[in-house]
């Protein structure tokens, strides 16, 4: 043996093991990704690869088989209906585990644990929000309800079953790239996932931003910037409605309008939700359409990832049978169609999370004052685990209102001056939403959605249902706060019960329409009643989208399917209709030089639609973008940050009303500019842009958005770019950069169902297989696929690719 | 033939080892291999670098083939960053031979008598 040879090249052996098995020198543990028996080439699925398994559970009860068609869509028959949960835990874990994991490792506060303390902020804000409190509080009402807690802990073992077995090298790839192992599935993890939806579609607040904002401007000037309701509003329940006077009884509080706002905060959330977050949904009745059979359409409008948030599947059972889109991490279709009928969802979007400031005694935060006396705290204490770090531990004081969110020992990113806000959200409160989910696939009939659409408390969505005998309704449901004009816009005293949430607007209250006489229900995140409605429900809603979407309906008749893909396709952009005037009209042409008045061509012959090779669109969006600024800066240059900024319609209406809106002046000049003076000056702005997006040939509406889908991880290999869409902001395809429809259905309810519909993802979570992203490119073009209610007869069908069995062993 | 022997030996032994072990299990099937079977150092090392390089190579190539190169694109793209699958089957052949030509290396100075 040669001793110093063999010493050298042991040492660069494992050296070398060392080097590619760890992150230590490269960024990656090369050897351990590219060993090809258990690294990322494990991951690259065969492209005729074959999903057909005979699988055996001891956890079930029966027998069942599951069809995956062309499109990997599974089409599950089981002969119990627990089965078909467990089965839908099973499959949702086979194609998507890692995004379940994910979403609720994220909504738990336990980002660290993977990533590390990069991480730590986002955790302490979603534990200090309450994240995990609301899923227990919800927790205990599912399990106590035993048809929940079967579903649950069938789907549960589902996903067990799946995640046991796997092995390290048949991981999904993002645990290889990133280097960690999925945790078992529970049903906590479900209501997690609930919770995190909440988050998503309600708890998008602005009470921060508006404290400054009214704590910054007079009165008069606030009211004109923030009114309470936007004039072009067509409500979802049509204006005159009569509703019945209230039952609770509000007292507003003496101080509601004194100088208790005239505090500036500073704090802000790391991240909020989309602004955006909303969808469209409508029903035409038999009257109206050329089959004489109701359809329903729906799209909700959501952040694009990859994978994506919705998968597709048929549950077919004895008690019911379902067809649609259904959440990774939670049993049953959420929105789709069943024998009988068909629903859907779009965002209710009223503020249900509002903050009141704690004065506690001490810092111990022991003990805070409450109606004359000091009241005591309770602790939580959450324990972060990071990885590569000792475990954080987050001590959060817990008051009558909820959890004191920011204190001196968190501020998210910003500093509160020391000040102490409790967070009183809706979401805290317990409910069991997937009773609601539940009740629409079993249901028959309009009692039947009665009965359980008052299931969902939040997040509150407009539910739509249609069904085969001919009716339509939609509900703006949700269990909502009665509040008083104002209450919850601004941060509120926490030092006495005035300003608390004085009761819940009860069910019998909800407006709701069922059948109307015009023939179609319809929402689009608009206000949903007039102001003659006797409770107060916030300033914040989009308008000009359901504005069309009720033109439209209303001229239309002889409707089939395929009008209604054109119509949630429809590129039109009424907002600018009304909008572009403003420019044309006024803008001082003669001030203009040769190239500026090239591009005001451009605009005055816009057809206002958001085609993908509109260059008027991108001339539109740019000058629009400016004018804002230009007209407000001037004023807001002094106000505390954040603050909120007007609605884009209200400074529409201002100026459409009155061409002397007085926010046009800018005040740091001495003298009064006009309407003229004001868009000439944007539009020379704008056209600085729009010159160097033409440079960057990104004049074509479609690559100026430039539309992605990102990967959950936002690794842009496994992202898609720069996609040849349409639409955007206030239009029906409301396609934005990474958010827009998410899901597009279409269901005719004829004698037998004729359903279209498509989401902009792929069945599989598997960035290396064909299924990963495969509807996108269609989906991108509006096209639709035809979703196929498979019967049993149907077996032989020329559609069905795979075959899974399950049984019990 | 030693030589052709060693490489199989280290390809078969490297292939059962990954179906439980961890990858760096090649490790010990090369030492093993160039420790039973005595060679010079250099040609020790190579049955290693090439048996392995051989190995992994025609692996990760049979992979990404019936993958219609689907992931190696992407992947390329994120570790390499540059589209280019052949690349990353190169890559991946590499790093198994070095590791496995080093081990075999040190099983063969384990037999090696001084000179």
């Amino acid at each position: 043996m040669r001793i110093i040879p063999f010493l050298i090249s042991a040492v660069v052996t494992a050296c070398l093991v060392l080097l590619f098995n760890t992150k230590l020198v490269l960024p990656a543990p090369l050897g351990k990704l590219l060993a090809p028996q258990q690294g990322i080439w494990q991951n690259a699925e065969p492209a005729n690869f074959d999903y057909s398994a005979d699988l055996k559970f001891d956890a079930l009860q029966g027998k069942a088989e599951v069809y995956l068609d062309e499109r990997l869509i599974p089409h599950i028959f089981a002969e119990v209906e627990n089965d078909a949960y467990f089965i839908q835990g099973y499959l949702h874990a086979k194609f998507r585990l890692w995004q379940m994991d994910l979403q609720t490792l994220s909504a738990a506060g336990r980002a660290s644990e993977v990533v590390g303390d990069i991480a730590l902020n986002h955790d302490r804000e979603f534990r200090r929000l309450g994240m995990v409190y609301a899923a227990e509080n919800s927790l205990k009402v599912m399990e106590a309800d035993p048809t929940t807690k079967a579903i649950c802990d069938a789907y549960t073992a589902g996903v067990n079953a799946y995640i046991n077995s796997l092995s390290e090298s048949s991981l999904p790839i993002e645990y290889k790239l990133i280097g960690y192992k999925p945790g078992l599935w529970s049903n906590m993890r479900s209501a997690l996932f609930l919770k995190y939806m909440s988050y998503d579609l309600s708890s998008r607040d602005a009470d921060f931003e508006m404290t400054n904002a009214r704590s910054f401007f007079k009165p008069e000037d606030f009211n004109k910037l923030f009114p309470p309701i936007q004039d072009s509003l067509d409500p979802i329940i049509p204006a005159g409605t009569i509703f019945a006077p209230p039952s609770v009884a509000l007292k507003i509080p003496a101080t509601a309008d004194s100088l208790y706002f005239k505090n500036a905060v500073t704090a802000e959330e790391s991240s909020k939700p989309d602004r955006d977050n909303g969808s469209n949904n409508w029903a035409v009745s038999g009257s109206k359409t050329a089959s004489g059979a109701p359809i329903l359409c729906n799209d909700p409008h959501l952040g694009l990832n990859l994978p994506s948030l919705w998968f597709e599947m048929q549950l077919s059972t004895p008690t019911f049978n379902a067809y649609g889109a259904s959440f990774p991490g939670a049993p049953n279709v959420i929105i789709g169609f069943s024998d009988s009928a068909a629903f859907g969802f779009t965002n209710g979007g009223r503020d249900v999370r509002d903050y009141y400031e704690i004065q506690f005694k001490d810092d111990s935060r022991q003990e805070y004052w409450f109606n004359n006396e000091w009241k005591k705290t309770t602790f939580r204490y959450e324990q972060i685990k990071i990885a590569g770090k000792p475990t954080f531990i987050d001590t959060v004081a817990y008051t009558i209102f909820g959890p004191v969110m920011y204190d001196k020992s968190f501020a998210g990113k910003r500093t509160t001056n020391n000040k102490n806000y409790a967070v009183r959200w809706k979401a805290h409160d317990p409910s069991n939403e997937l009773l609601i989910f539940n009740g629409l696939n079993h249901a028959k009939n309009y009692a039947d959605y009665q009965a359980t659409v008052v299931n969902l408390h939040t997040p509150g969505q407009n539910c739509i249902f249609a069904t085969k005998s001919g009716d339509i309704a939609i509900r703006t449901q949700g269990e909502w706060p009665a509040k008083w004009l104002g209450q919850g816009d601004y941060i509120m005293p926490g030092t006495d019960s005035s300003y608390m949430w004085q009761g819940m607007i009860p069910d019998n209250e909800t407006p709701y329409q069922y059948n109307p006489e015009r023939g179609f229900v319809s929402s689009a995140n608009q206000r949903p009643v007039d102001s003659t409605y006797p409770y107060y429900l916030g300033r914040e809603y989009p308008s000009p989208r359901g504005f069309l979407v009720n033109r439209k309906l209303a001229a239309m008749q002889q409707i089939t399917p395929k009008d209604m893909m054109d119509m949630q396709t429809d590129n039109y952009n009424v907002f600018a209709e009304m909008a572009v005037p403003v420019f044309t009209k006024n803008i001082n042409q003669s001030a203009l030089n040769g190239t500026e008045k090239k591009y005001f061509d451009l605009l005055q012959n816009w057809n206002f639609r958001n085609d993908p090779d509109s260059k008027g669109t991108t001339v539109f969006v740019v000058t629009w973008n400016k004018f804002k600024p230009v007209v407000f800066d001037d004023e807001y240059a002094n106000a505390p940050k954040p603050v909120e900024r007007p609605l884009e319609s209200t400074l529409l209406e201002g100026v459409l009303k009155d061409s002397a809106f007085k926010f046009l002046d800018n005040i740091t000049t001495p003298q009064t500019e006009t309407l003229a003076d004001i868009t000439t000056l944007a539009f020379k702005n704008a056209v600085v842009d729009l010159v160097k997006a033409a440079a960057d040939g990104k004049l074509e509406w479609a690559k100026f958005k430039a539309t992605r889908v990102n990967h959950l991880a936002k690794i842009p290999a496994f992202s898609r770019f720069d996609l040849p869409v349409g639409g955007g902001t206030n239009i029906i395809n409301a396609t934005k950069e990474e958010h827009g429809p998410s899901w597009r259905m279409v269901v005719s309810l004829t004698a037998k169902t004729e359903a279209y519909g498509i989401y902009p993802g792929g069945q599989s979570g598997n960035p290396g297989s064909k299924f990963y992203d495969n509807f996108i490119s269609d989906w991108a073009l509006g096209k639709y696929y035809s979703l196929w209610m498979m019967t049993k007869e149907e077996v032989g069908d020329k559609r069905v690719k795979w075959k899974m069995t399950f049984s019990k062993g | 033939m030693k030589f052709i022997t060693s490489i199989c030996l280290i390809i078969l032994l490297s292939f059962a080892a990954c179906l439980y072990l961890p990858w760096w299990s090649i490790v010990f099937a090369s030492f093993l291999v160039t420790a039973f079977i005595p060679q010079k150092p250099g040609k020790s090392f190579l049955s290693g670098f090439l048996g392995i390089g051989l190995l992994w190579g025609a692996l990760s190539f049979y992979k990404s083939y019936l993958n219609e190169h689907l992931l190696a694109h992407k992947v390329s793209v994120l570790i390499l960053k540059m589209d280019n699958p052949y690349l990353l089957i190169f890559a991946t052949a590499l790093i198994g031979a070095l590791v496995a030509g080093f081990a075999a290396l040190t099983g063969a100075y384990l037999r090696k008598k001084k000179a």
